[in-house]
């Protein structure tokens, strides 16, 4: 069951942001910081947790989810260490992903060429 | 000197009217076919998301522990596939399906490092690693501490 309602709420979400490229000028880069920033301000006000245990991956993949998970991760902080928190957690939970991100696409292009 | 700027003129206002007629002759884009294409290669995306976001709760993490590693895992496969190759393919018909999805973030990320390394380790690859990933970043730790730091102060 959960991997229905993941495919269809992740689904639905890159369908209105495909719907957001065909009927409005904005580039993909433009809808994708949209839509962090939704994702950021719904977890920094902790509407996004709801929506998250519902929807599960469905919630957490698209790039909203990503903008809400910076969002909790400094909340979170903030709550157990004040102030400073805020910015000690906004990586929390994504800080990883990051390293993930910048280490591996930096062996990527150690050992690959790009297609075209 | 008047010749060329007649000609100049004529030229114009050729390409202008060639300009109104492609607005008038291009096709709309398939709505329906590019919502549908999106909605099934990002939902899949999503429920191979599920699936690893499972095997970490499996092991006895709860589901804000369990977010992170997914997260990773989910950029490590976006990545792979970058370096292979096939994401830009699925971009190429899946539009936001491949670019909304976090695979996506790490494609443009891999991408650009491939890309760039053509103008050097440090000054390509190293400085440009991030310029289409960049904005969603810098964005979404604006808005998300702000958020944070309102919800954090009025305790809304």
């Amino acid at each position: 069951m959960d991997y229905v309602i993941a495919f269809l709420i992740g689904g639905l979400i890159c369908g209105i942001g495909q719907l957001i490229l065909d009927f409005t000028s904005l580039t993909p880069g433009h809808m994708l910081v949209l839509f962090t920033v939704i994702g950021a301000l719904l977890g920094g006000f902790g509407l996004y947790q709801p929506f998250l245990s519902f929807a599960k991956a469905g919630a957490l993949i698209p790039v909203t989810g990503f903008g809400a998970s910076i969002a909790k991760g400094s909340l979170l902080e903030a709550e157990k260490s004040g102030i400073i928190g805020l910015f000690t957690g906004a990586f929390e939970f994504t800080g990883q992903g990051l390293a993930v991100a910048v280490f591996f696409s930096a062996i990527a292009a150690l050992f690959f060429n790009p297609r075209s | 000197m008047s010749r060329t700027f007649q000609d100049a003129q004529e030229k114009k206002r050729k390409q202008e009217a060639y300009q109104q007629l492609v607005a008038k002759r291009k096709p709309k884009p398939p709505y329906l076919r590019h919502f549908l294409v999106a909605f099934l290669v990002g939902g899949s995306l999503c429920a191979l998301g599920q699936f690893i976001l499972n095997i970490f709760m499996r092991r006895g993490m709860d589901m804000n522990a369990a977010s992170a590693p997914t997260l990773a895992v989910m950029i490590l496969f976006g990545i792979v596939l970058t370096a292979l190759g096939v994401y830009d393919e699925i971009a190429e018909f899946a539009g936001a399906g491949a670019a909304v999805p976090i695979t996506g973030f790490a494609n443009t990320v891999a991408a650009c490092a491939m890309d760039f390394k053509r103008e050097g380790w440090v000054l390509g690859m190293g400085s440009k690693m991030f310029v289409i990933a960049g904005p969603v970043l810098v964005y979404g730790v604006l808005s998300g501490v702000s958020a944070a730091f309102i919800k954090y102060v009025t305790g809304l």
